[in-house]
């Protein structure tokens, strides 16, 4: 009995979680463009969707900026965990709260801060500015994540190192990153996502014709959402889920390979 | 170390030649034109660009305070944009257009008289209508037998839990006002507290406040009356759900444009205006008014549409009649008394 109520709640989540993805799948079938009227099975959208040029160019700027932003905030980041880490402790609490600022605030204050930033430097917006706006705001998360790794990692070891003639750097390459590995991916994958999915930032700090999907979808609310993006999500959703199935065999194949 | 620092330096040059690539080819024209998503055939941007060599960057927004917001901290360079009627009237108060030089846009000829010199801009020197439409009533044939041609049918117990508002004060507000006889631009205050009451009187029987949900609930049966948009009604016709019609009642209502506007941010005015004649162009207005949906001020369009499909003619929500649109009027800018329709708006949300 109390393993069928475990089993029910569990399944009770994975439905609450996954039902919404999958309505959105079945309904990039769907020839009828009303969502909750079925008007039977079609590809049309996907078709249309690669014929999209506006569609193609956004998702282009979409993973081009998540993937350089996320590149940059976490070389940047780790760098800074690592600084972070060996501040006293008043240097510390004061970086870590100024860290937190980032996070807390609005995405609608940062993105227009940034935004009179950049004109009062008399840069014009458009790919520039995205991209940089997307790195600021990824950095502090990128941190979050390495810091509890760096905590974590024995001292010794680094001083271990040292007294065996390693370099500084050296020490770093060969035992402070592949420790702090995890936290390093963990944070790459979080940029990466919160990149892909920012509209506010996004929309203040774009310019010259340069237009991330998550812009694209929320001008749509006039007209409402076009089913090209529901056969896109699909997409996504798939390359998402092969990925991770090629990463996880990976994984099991050599346990010593970290994530 | 060497893996790594080849692997910088690539990805260095990377970026650079992203940044800096764009920049390039200067000698070729770049406009950018900031639209709402999906208002545009992009067939229309290529044949554009193919026909003058000027290559056109389309940015989109989601609504005009967005739009406004982004336009007025400056940084940006936008040669067209597509404002709704009482925005551009807040636009030519703040200073933030270019009158535009109707010589170098012949094609004005083609727009209809019935279009021109509107109350957001009454010498029609600073816009030019891109689309327009009118708010009325979508209702199911199959749930209401009798003809919709006045707002009452909105306040009536029949159709109790049934009805659906829309979500826009401006509308909505308007909506009571002309049941009541008065203007959809009120602002006496008393007018505008005898609205309120009409509103918060039919509380009861509306189902509730809604925008983008409502074609998806009237499609699926789910209410028989709902306040919309012309344009809305006309998705559903091109959906193919012929029992929901369109009605403009007989008090009139607001008529809505978007227009073609050139900001003072614009580098290229004289391209801009060259896109601009472009868009007005019969065929390509045409072509324009087929993807949207929406119906185009140009009047060759609407007679060839017609021609195509001939139903449309008796349709409302594209052709509604000489006597209903005589009646019916543009928003203008509520400039200091907005606080005042805030509040009221406030009031019959709570209630």
């Amino acid at each position: 009995m109390v393993k069928f109520l475990k089993r029910f709640y569990l399944c009770l989540i994975f439905i609450f979680l996954y039902a919404p993805i999958l309505v959105l799948i079945v309904y990039s079938f769907n020839e009828s463009k009303s969502r909750g009227h079925w008007g039977g099975f079609t590809l049309k959208w996907y078709g249309e969707l690669f014929r999209d040029r506006d569609i193609i160019k956004a998702l282009y700027y979409t993973f081009l900026v998540a993937l350089l932003s996320s590149i940059i905030s976490t070389i940047i980041g780790t760098f800074s965990a690592i600084g972070i880490h060996n501040m006293g402790l008043f240097g510390k609490n004061f970086a870590l709260n100024i860290n937190y600022l980032p996070v807390l605030n609005p995405d609608i204050v940062t993105g227009v801060a940034l935004m009179t930033l950049f004109i009062s430097v008399n840069m014009r917006l458009g790919f520039l500015t995205m991209l940089i706006s997307h790195t600021v705001f990824n950095i502090p998360y990128v941190i979050l994540s390495v810091l509890p790794k760096l905590k974590q990692m024995n001292k010794h070891m680094t001083e271990a190192a040292l007294d065996l003639g390693a370099t500084p750097a050296y020490a770093l390459r060969k035992v402070v990153i592949p420790e702090i590995m995890p936290g390093v991916i963990t944070g790459a994958l979080i940029a990466f996502t919160l990149s892909i999915d920012d509209f506010v930032i996004s929309f203040f700090n774009t310019g010259s014709g340069v237009t991330n999907l998550s812009i694209l979808v929320y001008s749509m609310a006039k007209r409402g959402v076009k089913p090209s993006i529901n056969a896109l999500t699909t997409l996504m959703l798939i390359t998402v889920v092969i990925l991770l199935l090629l990463i996880n065999k990976r994984t099991t194949k050599g346990d010593e390979l970290l994530p | 170390m060497k893996r790594i620092s080849v692997l910088f330096l690539s990805f260095l040059l990377i970026v650079t030649s992203l940044i800096v690539l764009p920049g390039c080819n200067k000698d070729r024209v770049v406009l950018n034109v900031f639209n709402w998503g999906q208002y545009i055939n992009p067939d229309l941007l290529t044949k554009f660009e193919k026909e003058t060599g000027i290559k056109v960057n389309l940015e989109l927004f989601e609504t005009n305070e967005h739009m406004l917001a982004k336009l007025e901290a400056g940084g940006t360079a936008y040669d067209v944009v597509f404002p709704s009627d009482y925005v551009i009237e807040e636009m030519i108060q703040k200073d933030m257009l270019y009158k535009i030089d109707f010589n170098n846009i012949p094609n004005f000829k083609y727009i209809g008289d019935r279009f021109k010199n509107l109350n957001y801009d009454p010498t029609n020197e600073y816009s030019v209508p891109y689309f327009w439409g009118t708010l009325g009533i979508i209702y199911n044939s199959e749930m209401v037998d009798e003809e919709v041609d006045s707002w009452d049918i909105l306040w009536d117990e029949k159709y109790a839990g049934k009805i659906l508002m829309l979500d826009s004060m401006r509308d909505t507000i308007g909506v009571a006002l002309k049941r009541l006889g008065y203007s959809v631009n009120e602002t006496d205050p008393s007018k505008l507290e005898e609205a309120k009451n009409l509103l918060i009187q039919q509380r009861p029987l509306i189902n509730g406040y809604y925008v983008d949900e409502i074609t998806d609930m009237m499609i699926n049966g789910d209410a028989a009356l709902a306040l919309n948009w012309s344009g809305a009604a006309m998705d559903i016709y091109w959906e193919g759900a012929e029992h929901i019609k369109f009605a403009v009642p007989e008090e009139g209502a607001n008529l809505w444009f978007d227009c073609m506007v050139i900001p003072k941010t614009s580098r290229h005015k004289a391209e801009a205006e060259k896109f601009i004649n472009f868009m007005l162009d019969p065929e390509n207005a045409y072509l324009n008014s087929e993807y949207v949906g929406y119906a185009s001020p140009v009047t060759s369009v609407f007679e060839r549409l017609m021609e195509e499909n001939p139903e449309i003619a008796d349709m409302d929500a594209y052709n509604p009649s000489e006597e209903v649109l005589d009646k019916c009027e543009v928003f203008i800018d509520l400039g200091d008394k907005r606080p005042l329709y805030n509040q009221i708006w406030t009031e019959i949300k709570v209630e």
